[in-house]
């Protein structure tokens, strides 16, 4: 019956295509984290997922079913025309969707604590800082204890958390390293933050979340993640290029350009992040 | 007489594809303007439609409307899927990103107030007063009013197309990226002035709604036995009352930023964007429910009258739905987690999220427990019901998983998110109008949509959508942000592939959608409803002829139960015997060209406005005030129908000959 | 039932099941509707107002500007003219003429006179250089005070109309209800301001 074999499709589909869509997820980005602030979200993500799943489930299959087993022609089918009400499905129909909603509400505010994006979680070494500025359309970034800077181009040491300042120059973006977990957005005049941590070394993807502008999807930027040794490496010969990062180099960079190939500077002039973060609240000359 | 900004230069003549797009329209519009003349149809295009206030013809408007602009939405989502479908690795795509922006930002504003907003609201307008047992809404000429408001924002939003440009920041558009600083050109204009104009009209139409719901029904319906259709309107226009200020406000200040150099979301001199995500949220997420609560209400009717069984759990239908209404207010910060608002606030708007789930999940469940136990008839109607419960429960479950705010800070403006709002968008709000438009159109026009193609129809949006949308939410999961008009990844073009064919899939139902009206037509006769009730329907529309009469009720029904129509004709013994009243006549008011003139003068001064036209902005203003006043010294005009000609009308449809 | 216990029922029947209400119950009930909409409104503008009362730039602050001598003048004016507006009402109800057109036309001056109150401090404001593109505050400031302003300017423009209609029209039943819509609404006007010199002028520092 053409009713039944529609339905009887469905069935088989739907699942087959979640299958699919779990898989091929599986081995980059969100489901592939290499930090633990990405872990623990992965976790929260499949946890909520499977206990919905147990549910939503069920209630397709009987969605399905009912409309199978109901269908006019089945002469089996018992027909209650006039019955539309009965206190105890009332109670369970309540309930199921108040206990789910428990449950993950408590793991949602549990979840909103343990991984409050700012916040160093317990047993953490001591972390690094960066200091981030959004541009249209690139990324600065600022490491003000080693005193140099890049663009487009982030090196972390591994096993290390690593403390985010970030601010806007222009307009709102959201700094995000899918593989290591949460987005923060960057919102000129002011400062949020943001600590992660990569345990495993690779190069690693950034972008930006929150639409800018014309060259917004150029705004990508690599996060190499390496001993700590290289990284001392690193700074040290990036301290010795001779590239000055001071006001005049930051007005430069404020100009609007996209797909900025990376670059790093060997010395920052002091203060130049709190200057970023002020600068858009005097005048917004764009 | 200066132009303000307007000069030829607004016309894109480098755009080949605005440009082939103007052409084809153009000789569109002549062609229809020049059948209308030739076959002389103005007069009564005029005094039958355009100027009628007649909820019925009303509401058959705005459904045509959202039909239209359908098209115009789709178009861009084809685009925009066909550019991801080609711009991977170094490519480019054919759309550069000042064109590529226009279009997302088009495609958002358009579905959601020009497709969505007006299916939803015709197909109130069209069923509420029959629900209810009386002859039209509380403010008729009020309604035609707020019909031609929104069609002066269809109109203002497709001029953009070719005059000037589109804003380029999104639907929302989020400040500071919409201000004068970053969005120099007229484009954010466009958005804001045709969404205050539109937006005024929605607002009249929910003081309309509301009042009707509250103060207009039949005799003897009480609150417990008005059909649950009205009970999600009623929640839906007292959300419209409460929401749509709010986006007034608010784009009101963003003007006042743009036009005079104030400082509400500016970056500088103290100014606050994070104020503006705030309220403009404040606003939106109630307008998700505005849209979904009438699409629930449909199938409600819709699952009852074809299970043959009266909706089960109809009081906790009422209490959920009610509870959606004032809970919608409490959730507006998860759609900024990320914005950095700390634990505590993500964590009690999370909370809250989730308990606004509780209602939805227990209509699903009411829903189902009306069919067991019931004669399913697989209608096109009720193919939509089932699509649409098995469709909306994934876009819930990934709603909910997006209310935890962990699981936000990795899927936030994700295709992940996009997936999700399209899920419960489309299984819910599209799969509801395109069935209430299904389930009422015999009503209106007095015969049924062809079966067949309705249920080809289906099937080409369902699976269309999983196919294009499937592949969105692994994307997201992926690393995948939303409004990317290329993206570095080549393992990313085989889902946009996918997800392509979904859209040409969904492409190919809405071109059945239009074969389906016209071969309707052509076999009118086959399918007409001489009973006025096709379905063995349960509320009182189904009571009167299709279509209706102008004054709907030849005498006002003594409602005495819920399901009026039903216990009525299949009560049997149980039935409380009606009682006889008298037939009176009946004051219908005439048609009145006031809505049609003030939208005149609303697009002359949205237009001026959006180029700094400001004496034409004035002339367009006083244009407006003049209507008015004519329109205040109008003396209420009235037709009389005779009690003999109602009594005549109602035996020659017991005879079969009206 | 039969048809006379359905008649008696009706006749004791809750107001919800008595059908269609009469036309004034309706016009005043959307009227209300609006009413609270525009309310929405301009709670949107207190809260822009409370979340940039800080944000003054560097520039002038509230206590720095506001005169409250001429708020509590104005507020005067204001109040005063919902008192003569609920007489002018009352004469209207009753149907005499000479006393709802001299009421009415004690709104209206006191109206204006409470507009050229705010006129006057909006130009000496943006005189000292405290004008709405100063800062966020003053953009707040200007914007929630010149909303209510200008719907009091609007309710006057409506108010001589309504005078003219009454004078063409006479106290025809349409007229009575927008009367009635009239006198709402300039209540409602000076409900806003009474929380508008409270938040704004009262509540500087």
């Amino acid at each position: 019956m053409r009713a039944a074999s529609s339905r009887t499709f469905l069935r088989r589909a739907l699942p087959a295509t979640a299958l699919c869509t779990m898989l091929a997820a599986c081995n980059e980005g969100v489901l592939a984290p290499k930090g633990p602030v990405g872990l623990a979200e992965k976790t929260i993500l499949l946890d909520a997922t499977v206990i919905m799943l147990a549910v939503v489930i069920p209630v397709i299959l009987l969605t399905l079913y009912f409309a199978w087993w109901y269908r006019a022609s089945n002469e089996r089918a018992r027909y209650r025309p006039d019955w539309g009400y009965s206190g105890r499905i009332e109670m369970i129909v309540w309930s199921i969707p108040a206990l789910i909603v428990l449950f993950l509400g408590g793991i949602a505010w549990i979840g909103s604590h343990d991984l409050d994006p700012g916040t160093l979680w317990p047993g953490a070494r001591k972390p690094l800082d960066i200091n981030v500025v959004s541009m249209d359309w690139k990324w600065l970034f600022i490491y003000p204890e080693q005193n140099i800077a890049t663009v487009n181009e982030l090196t972390v040491p591994v096993g290390t958390p690593v403390h985010f300042h970030l601010t806007s120059s222009s307009v709102m973006n959201s700094f995000f390293i899918p593989e290591l977990g949460s987005q923060i957005y960057t919102m000129a005049g002011m400062v949020t933050q943001l600590i992660l941590q990569a345990d495993e070394g690779g190069i690693y993807k950034g972008l930006s979340a929150q639409f800018s502008g014309d060259g917004f999807a150029d705004m990508q930027f690599s996060v190499r993640v390496v001993s700590e040794q290289s990284f001392k490496d690193w700074v040290t010969a990036a301290s010795q290029n001779g590239v000055r990062l001071d006001t005049d180099g930051y007005d430069a960079l404020l100009q609007p350009s996209h797909a900025d190939a990376p670059r790093t500077y060997s010395s920052v002039e002091p203060g130049l992040f709190d200057h970023a973060v002020m600068a858009t609240m005097q005048t917004d000359t764009h | 007489m200066t132009l303000g900004k307007l000069s030829w230069d607004a016309i894109p003549f480098d755009q080949p594809i605005v440009m082939g797009t103007l052409v084809v329209l153009g000789i569109a519009i002549v062609g229809l303007l020049l059948l209308i003349t030739i076959r002389g149809w103005w007069s009564y295009l005029w005094h039958e439609w355009f100027t009628s206030v007649d909820h019925k013809r009303i509401g058959v408007m705005y459904v045509l409307l959202a039909l239209v602009m359908l098209v115009r939405g789709f178009a861009d989502a084809i685009m925009m899927r066909t550019q991801l479908a080609l711009a991977a690795g170094g490519a480019q795509g054919f759309l550069p990103p000042e064109h590529y922006d226009q279009i997302f930002s088009a495609h958002g504003t358009i579905m959601i107030f020009f497709v969505a907003m007006p299916f939803v609201v015709g197909l109130m307008n069209f069923a509420v007063p029959l629900q209810l047992g009386v002859r039209d809404v509380a403010f008729p000429v009020l309604n035609n009013v707020s019909f031609w408001l929104t069609a002066a924002g269809v109109l203002l939003v497709n001029v953009s197309l070719f005059v000037g440009e589109f804003a380029r920041t999104g639907w929302l558009a989020y400040p500071p990226l919409s201000e004068i600083a970053y969005s120099p050109g007229v484009g954010v204009d466009y958005y804001l002035w045709s969404l205050q104009i539109a937006g005024l009209g929605t607002l009249l139409s929910g003081i309309n709604l509301t009042t009707t719901i509250l103060k207009m029904r039949a005799p003897g319906m009480s609150y417990s036995r008005m059909p649950v259709f009205c009970w999600t309107a009623l929640a839906s226009n007292l959300l419209i009352v409460a929401a749509f200020p709010v986006l007034t406000a608010t784009f009101a200040m963003l003007l006042l930023d743009r036009y005079c150099g104030f400082h509400f979301f500016t970056n500088d001199a103290g100014g606050n964007p994070m104020m503006y995500i705030n309220l403009i949220w404040l606003w939106g997420h109630p307008e998700v429910y505005i849209l979904i609560l009438p699409a629930f209400g449909v199938f409600s009717e819709i699952v009852a009258t074809f299970s043959g069984k009266p909706l089960f759990g109809y009081r906790s239908m009422v209490v959920a739905t009610m509870a959606i209404c004032v809970l919608s207010f409490m959730v507006w910060l998860h759609h900024f987690f990320t914005m950095g608002a700390g634990a505590n606030v993500n964590g009690f708007f999370g909370i809250m999220t989730m308990i606004i789930a509780v209602p939805t999940g227990v209509k699903v469940f009411n829903w189902l427990f009306t069919m067991y136990g019931g004669r399913i008839r697989f209608t096109a109607a009720m193919h939509w019901a089932i699509g649409f419960i098995v469709t909306f429960v994934i876009g819930g479950m990934t709603g909910v998983l997006l209310a935890i705010p962990p699981a936000d800070f990795v899927l936030h403006n994700s295709l992940f998110l996009i997936a999700h709002f399209h899920n419960t968008v489309i299984g819910g709000v599209v799969f509801g109008v395109l069935a209430g438009y299904t389930y009422w159109f015999p009503k209106a026009f007095g015969f049924t949509l062809n079966e067949r193609l309705g249920k080809a129809i289906f099937w080409c949006w369902v699976l269309g959508f999983y196919l294009a949308f499937m592949p969105l939410y692994a994307l997201g999961l992926m690393g995948a942000t939303r409004r990317m008009q290329h993206y570095s990844e080549l393992s990313w073009k085989p889902w946009m592939l996918v997800a392509l064919c979904g859209a040409v899939l969904i492409f190919i139902g809405l071109a059945l959608t239009a074969v389906q009206l016209i071969v309707s037509i052509r076999q009118r006769n086959l399918h007409r409803d001489r009973t006025g009730d096709p379905w063995l329907g349960r509320t009182l529309e189904w009571s009167v002829p299709s279509p209706p009469p102008p004054w709907n009720f030849g005498r006002l029904p003594q409602v005495q139960t819920l399901d009026a129509h039903w216990v009525a004709n299949h009560g049997g013994s149980n039935a409380p015997a009606a009682p006889t009243t008298v037939y009176r006549a009946v004051r219908i008011p005439r048609g009145n060209p006031t809505g049609i003139f003030m939208a005149f003068f609303a697009v002359i001064y949205g237009f001026a406005m959006i180029w700094h036209i400001y004496w034409l902005a004035i002339l367009g203003l006083v244009g407006g005030l003049i209507i008015a006043l004519v329109q205040a010294w109008r003396p209420e005009r009235e037709i009389e129908i005779a009690s003999e000609e109602i009594i005549a009308y109602e035996s020659g449809v017991a005879r079969g000959v009206a | 039932m039969t048809s006379a216990e359905w008649v008696e029922r009706a006749v004791y029947a809750p107001l919800s099941e008595q059908g269609p209400a009469p036309k004034e119950v309706v016009v005043g009930f959307g009227f209300w509707l609006f009413l609270l909409s525009d309310i929405v409104i301009f709670a949107a503008l207190f809260a822009a107002y409370a979340v940039l009362s800080g944000a003054v730039a560097g520039g002038p602050s509230g206590p720095e500007l506001f005169d409250r001598q001429r708020v509590f003048t104005e507020t005067l004016c204001l109040l005063l003219s919902s008192v003569t507006c609920g007489f002018g009402y009352l004469a209207v109800q009753q149907r005499r003429a000479a006393p709802a057109y001299l009421w009415m036309f004690a709104t209206i001056v006191l109206g204006l006179l409470f507009l050229r109150q705010e006129t006057a401090e909006f130009a000496a404001m943006v005189a000292a250089g405290a004008g709405p593109s100063r800062s966020a505050f003053l953009s707040a400031f200007y914007t929630l005070v010149g909303t209510h302003g200008l719907h009091v300017t609007a309710g006057l423009a409506w108010l001589v109309v309504m005078l003219a209609q009454l004078a063409t029209l006479g106290f025809e039943p349409m007229v009575g209800r927008r009367f009635l819509c009239f006198a709402l609404f300039w209540h409602a006007l000076d409900i806003v301001w009474i929380g508008v010199f409270t938040i704004v002028y009262l509540g500087a520092h």
